[in-house]
């Protein structure tokens, strides 16, 4: 089984016509997704790898109910895009898209929040659920796809959009299967992130442990471990910290914005002993990530 | 981008919130004070005052002084362009009024404490209840009876409970007017007279909305008004003017280290992966780099001879995340082009190439041609590693 989406799972496509969009909407069709309709404002009745295009979400859902948007807009288009998609019944929301301004972001929040709509980025790569859906452009081309990942009973969720597929590679090379693979998003404030996860995976009886691949900044990680000790979650979770050198350079940035250390709060460091302390499996090295995670298929 | 304490106070200034005279005093500029005033560095950090910052003078010749010495210092690295000269009256009380973001919650949370004028944070931890917070949503925003239950709830009541709710819901608004992360007025002083003034503030603005804001548009483009922001190297600034070559991909975020082996490494887990990787099997980076998108042959190319021509570099390792987006064969391109254009031989040079994805096929033959070992997608980021660190040891 999987979570969030699987192959019955309806999606439309905010901002089809665009070239990053386009190209995903190819791969996302050549991989199994259930690709019904694609939506941007002004180009309504043109068609993109005959998937056909509306100018409102609304017009699009008349004819092509659906389940799930990939969103793939200018940054300053993406709140509205969000809140017609939400506002029009859709409830889950993978917001490709970089650059958002954290306002934005926290106020279609709000709203989905409200609707009990789920919205995964933004600034993400999207989800996979190994043969049967994906939506947004993890993995690159359906060949690509088969390639890194398989189904299986492990779980992925990512702060890197480019480590979400390593890591399945590791597993498949390795043969273990994966249930779905979420890249979560690299902002410092996402729709779902470890804290929202986790527990739907917990919930997923064919999902075995899940693997999370962190970097530093942020306090999820922290709180996460909280919330194990509080021994709200029974399924093992496999942790891997990247970037410990970043502990010895306060102040510099690396990789995603969110990766912006103050003191001890948010250094690896401190999320590798709060993993500790909560038991969860701190994998040292990559490859140790394949080996914790044979314990449990 | 953090806003100088200056540019914070016209905008509180806009917003009505009371401050202390002041102006802002260039190099040389002639001062008639009637009176003691407070010298502040303008320089983007926290700390001004623990680091020599902020300094206080008692006359024109004094303050002329003063003026002139600091912006002589360097403040952590910080030269100041300017300084902010503001009256200087006694304060009966401090008090700390701030609105950012919990990532957590995903939410706005506004925080006062009546124990301003000190390291919140810290205080925030020794002693949490004197620090009051509170979520708030962008759409219902911060009107002022919620900030009046925040002020009273921290224990304040009558005059002055009246006067700092609406300067939190004021700093509320400015919050999310200007799209900022950070507001923070620390601290708000209650004057002998009983009026509260604002006598430091600290706002940031998200990078990703400066330019919905016309007049943080121009001060962002004003490269003027800080100096000494980017500590940068000339091998990294060598290597920013190669990022920006061309547009196609990321050849970016290099760092210098001091050691031995160089670095193309990416994207931006993987970079961060590949680098702790070769920390533990003993290896000893002299840089770091974040490889993304689908960089040129040009860009690979530039990156590779900047990094060989470090002394004592002689081995570079290639890993990267299984790619979708980059193609393999042009990194491997570029960085077989940059090691002959430095007279080395590709074989030798190149400890590990561990790219797997995008056009590894056509990547995979001309490593082939030059005899640079290949390593698939079998191989894991820190076994790559450990190849590269062993090599180069």
């Amino acid at each position: 089984m999987a979570i969030l989406a699987d192959e019955n799972t309806r999606v439309i496509v905010q901002g089809i016509t665009g070239r990053e969009a386009t190209s995903f909407t190819k791969d996302m069709l050549d991989y199994g997704t259930r690709v019904v309709a694609g939506i941007t404002p002004g180009k309504g009745g043109q068609r993109v790898h005959g998937i056909p295009v509306y100018d409102t979400v609304r017009q699009a859902l008349r004819e092509h109910p659906a389940d799930a948007t990939v969103i793939s807009v200018p940054p300053a288009l993406v709140k509205g895009a969000v809140l017609e998609a939400i506002e029009n019944g859709i409830t889950l929301a993978v917001v490709v898209s970089e650059r958002v301004p954290r306002k934005d972001t926290i106020e279609f929040l709000e709203v989905a929040k409200a609707r009990n709509a789920r919205v995964i980025g933004p600034n993400t790569l999207g989800l996979i659920s190994p043969g049967k859906v994906r939506l947004g452009m993890a993995g690159g081309p359906a060949a690509d796809v088969r390639k890194a990942y398989m189904p299986g009973p492990v779980g992925i969720a990512s702060r890197s959009g480019g480590m979400t597929t390593e890591i399945a590679n590791l597993l498949t090379t390795r043969g273990i299967g994966q249930s779905t693979c979420i890249g979560i998003g690299g902002d410092p404030v996402v729709g779902s992130n470890f804290l929202d996860l986790i527990p739907l995976f917990d919930r997923d009886p064919e999902t075995k442990a899940v693997v999370l691949f962190s970097e530093p900044g942020g306090v999820v990680e922290e709180k996460l471990s909280e919330l194990v000790l509080a021994q709200k979650l029974s399924i093992p979770i496999i942790g891997f910290i990247a970037g410990r050198f970043v502990d010895g350079m306060p102040g510099v940035r690396f990789g995603h914005a969110a990766t912006i250390v103050e003191g001890n709060r948010g250094s690896t460091k401190s999320k590798i002993e709060m993993f500790r302390k909560a038991g969860i499996h701190v994998a040292e090295s990559f490859s140790d990530i394949a080996e914790i995670a044979k314990r449990y298929v | 981008m953090r806003l100088l304490e200056h540019e914070s106070k016209r905008i509180l200034e806009k917003y009505r919130i009371a401050l202390p005279a002041g102006r802002l005093v260039g190099p040389g500029e002639p001062l008639a004070i009637d009176g003691p005033v407070m010298l502040k560095a303008q320089i983007p950090i926290g700390g001004r005052g623990k680091a020599g910052g902020i300094l206080a003078a008692e006359d024109a010749e004094e303050a002329r002084q003063k003026v002139a010495l600091l912006l002589q210092s360097n403040l952590r690295g910080y030269i100041p362009k300017s300084v902010y000269m503001e009256e200087k009256k006694a304060v009966k009380q401090e008090f700390f009024l701030g609105v950012t973001y919990d990532t957590v919650a995903k939410a706005p949370v506004a925080i006062f404490s009546a124990a301003g004028g000190v390291d919140i944070e810290e205080l925030a931890q020794r002693e949490p209840a004197l620090v009051r917070r509170e979520h708030f949503t962008v759409g219902s925003r911060l009107p002022v009876h919620r900030a009046r239950e925040i002020v009273a709830d921290a224990g304040i009541s009558g005059k002055l409970l009246l006067g700092l709710s609406p300067v939190l819901s004021t700093l509320a608004e400015i919050f999310l007017d200007y799209d900022a992360t950070v507001a923070e007025i620390n601290p708000l002083g209650l004057m002998e007279d009983g009026r509260l003034v604002a006598l430091d503030c600290h706002l940031e603005i998200d990078d990703d909305a400066v330019s919905r804001h016309a007049d943080i548009a121009a001060l962002e483009k004003d490269t003027g008004r800080v100096e000494g922001e980017r500590r940068t190297t000339d091998f990294e600034r060598e290597a920013a003017g190669i990022d920006s070559l061309d547009h196609r991909g990321v050849a970016g975020r290099v760092i210098e280290f001091d050691g031995n082996l160089g670095l193309i490494i990416g994207g931006g887990g993987a970079s961060l992966t590949a680098f702790d990787a070769i920390r533990s099997h003993g290896g000893r980076p002299a840089n770091y780099c974040e490889i993304g998108g689908n960089p040129s042959v040009l860009k690979v190319r530039e990156l590779t001879r900047l990094i060989l021509s470090k002394p004592g570099v002689d081995k570079i390792a290639v890993i990267m995340n299984v790619v979708s987006n980059t193609r393999v064969d042009l990194v491997a391109r570029g960085i077989v082009k940059g090691i002959l254009e430095c007279g080395r031989s590709p074989a030798e040079t190149v400890a590990v190439f561990r790219v797997p994805g995008a056009w590894e096929e056509e990547g995979f033959k001309i490593l082939s041609k030059y005899g640079i070992p290949i390593q698939g997608r079998t191989v894991s980021i820190d076994e790559a590693a450990k190849i590269a660190a062993t090599k180069a040891n």
